[in-house]
């Protein structure tokens, strides 16, 4: 059994998800790595330091589905198991590479039971499907918080693919949101605002606390539609999944959506008005009190406890 | 240009559902069903770009139960000028409504399929790009703007460090975010004339499709319970229960 793993990288920087998926794959066979992309030296160098991968191949050329799953369907036929992290390009690449191949993807996986046995949430997460996939090859996308990421000190041989990369479409134009907090999906503790916080500039009050602590910063859909913040900070149903140590969700209600991006969460903080939120409900520790009162006097207590990350 | 859309019909974004003491699955009788906040907003762009004179007809396809004919009449009175159901009880895998589509696009011969980018019941997100790969077309997913360029479109997606914009060739599959638009509540009078305008119903029989499925699903449970948490009245524990936490965090 071998697997082929899409690493996951943005601009020029291999993602932590990629060490965490071969973490959680490393039981089903020897892995190699596909990197594709444009400006993908670096990326390999650091990929082929994760312990538990075989070989890392690197494909060049712009990298839209059409062209990533060309790549992928010449390669496939060596490998059990195509494995891509349940992000924005696996969910764009691995449905269409398992149609070309007649093949059924189970994704966003959240639990490996067995070589061919598999956990994955529906309805939002409020319930798990347990799924048996007797097909001749496994498409699969993970959900790389859900695991826990793989060691370095390895020096795998990096191999690259003769051809490039072709797709139909063209990259116009990608506008990178800037910041400068850590990545959402993988962060330790994660400070979420909602739309109570009332405007983009009011946002700072939570990016101040997110530095204090080291955290990334995410919000809900309300807050991003009103403008408030960018859409990639986005967490729920159909923003991103995050699964820190500590999760603290301010001026948050806690609808459904919101909830399942937030069920891997170890320890969970709410700041809000309302007792009867959802997420107050939910969580581990909730202050019930107006959230432009407590974030000032939190941020002053954090100092003089002398917490800084 | 014609613009084909797909639409689902599933339990009511708003429903909490309850799954099944008996690991069958989930309880949906007698809960609310609609469509499919994704396919809504797929709907919707269909109808600016007619409404903008870029395109000339709609036609919504829908593959479910007889009752999905509820979600067709919703677009047919949004704008959309013709409905199809094909019409089926099972409950299909993703690959095999992908099939279905392949043979409505071979009579209809659509230049842009529009789809909502996941169904919230399954949440696959897996038919559009699925649908990409048969039809041998370029795909964009998650779209929170599409414009009609020349003999192509351009389309911006929502992605995980941002946005971008593709460029792609007509025939194309696009498939919808949530920021794409604000559905319209179509009005009463458009909803009296939905009811006039075509619907095929034709059985999935008809189409000869392998509609077997490929995985099984052996059983369906509840997401693991959190412990209760409790309330604090003052900063100064709140913020001690943080240092606790982070502290140990540095620990590990
Ligand atoms: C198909 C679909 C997908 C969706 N996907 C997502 C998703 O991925 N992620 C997501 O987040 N949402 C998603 N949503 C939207 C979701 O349903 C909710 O609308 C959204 O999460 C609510 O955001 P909110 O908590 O900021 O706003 P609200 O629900 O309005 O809650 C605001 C909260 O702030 C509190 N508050 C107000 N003032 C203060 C104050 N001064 N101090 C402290 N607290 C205060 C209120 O008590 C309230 O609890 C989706 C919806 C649909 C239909
Ligand atoms: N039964 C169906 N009938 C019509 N369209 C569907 C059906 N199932 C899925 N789709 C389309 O495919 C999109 C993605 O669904 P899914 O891949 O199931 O998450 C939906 O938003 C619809 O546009």
């Amino acid at each position: 059994m071998s697997v082929l793993l899409l690493a996951d990288h943005d601009a020029g920087v291999l993602s932590l998800a990629t060490a965490q998926l071969v973490h959680a794959v490393a039981e089903l066979g020897p892995i190699d790595l596909l990197v594709i992309g444009d400006d993908t030296a670096a990326i390999a160098q650091s990929a082929s330091t994760i312990a538990g991968v075989a070989k890392v191949l690197i494909a060049n050329g712009f990298s839209a589905a059409d062209g990533v799953v060309n790549v992928l369907s010449t390669l496939v036929v060596r490998y059990h198991y195509v494995v891509a992290s349940a992000g924005s390009v696996g969910k764009d690449v691995m449905p269409r590479l398992a149609a070309k191949l007649d093949l059924m993807p189970v994704t966003d996986v959240i639990k490996i039971l067995g070589p061919t046995r598999f956990e994955r949430p529906i309805y939002a997460g409020n319930a798990v499907q347990t799924v048996s996939d007797n097909q001749p090859r496994h498409i699969l996308t993970l959900r790389a918080s859900a695991f826990r990421a793989a060691a370095g000190g390895n020096t795998a041989p990096i191999e690259v693919l003769a051809g490039s990369a072709l797709s139909l479409a063209n990259l116009l134009t990608s506008h990178r949101t800037q910041s400068d907090t850590p990545d959402l999906a993988t962060a330790q503790i994660v400070i979420g605002g909602g739309i109570a916080l009332g405007s983009a500039e009011n946002f700072q009050l939570i990016k101040n606390l997110a530095k204090k602590l080291g955290a990334a910063v995410g919000a809900t859909r309300a807050a991003v539609d009103a403008g408030y913040a960018p859409n990639d900070w986005q967490i729920g149903q159909t923003g991103k999944i995050i699964a820190p140590d500590l999760y603290i969700a301010i001026g948050i209600s806690g609808a459904l959506q919101h909830l399942a991006g937030i069920q891997g969460a170890k320890k969970i903080v709410a700041i809000n008005t309302d007792a009867e939120a959802p997420l107050v409900k939910l969580a581990d520790i909730a202050l019930i009190d107006d959230l432009f009162e407590i974030i000032p006097q939190l941020t002053a207590e954090l100092d003089r406890l002398g917490v800084r990350r | 240009m014609k613009i084909l859309v797909a639409i689902k019909r599933v339990v009511d974004h708003n429903v909490r559902i309850r799954v099944r003491p008996d690991g069958t699955g989930v309880e949906t009788t007698g809960m609310r069903l609609s469509m499919n906040p994704f396919c809504k907003r797929a709907v919707e762009a269909a109808v600016q770009l007619a409404e903008a004179g870029q395109g000339d007809e709609i036609v919504v396809v829908s593959i479910g139960p007889k009752s999905a004919i509820d979600v067709i009449l919703t677009a047919l009175a949004m704008g959309v000028h013709r409905g199809i159901l094909v019409e089926t009880d099972e409950n299909l895998e993703t690959l095999a409504i992908a099939k279905l589509l392949v043979k409505i696009l071979d009579e209809e011969q659509p230049d842009l399929v529009l789809l909502g980018k996941q169904a919230v019941d399954d949440d696959s997100n897996h038919v559009g790009q699925m649908l990409a790969a048969l039809t041998n077309r370029p795909q964009a997913t998650f779209a929170s703007e599409i414009r009609l360029i020349g003999q192509g479109i351009e389309v911006t997606r929502e992605i995980d460090s941002g946005r971008e914009s593709l460029a792609l060739p007509l025939p194309a599959i696009v498939t919808s975010d949530l920021r794409l638009n604000t559905p319209r509540n179509a009005a009463l009078p458009m909803v009296m004339k939905a009811r006039s305008k075509p619907l095929a119903i034709r059985p999935v029989a008809e189409f000869g499709v392998d509609l077997s499925p490929r995985l099984i699903i052996e059983k369906i449970s509840p997401p693991a319970e959190r412990v209760a948490g409790r309330t604090v009245s003052s900063v100064a524990e709140l913020a001690a229960f943080i240092a606790g936490d982070v502290s140990q965090m540095e620990a590990l």
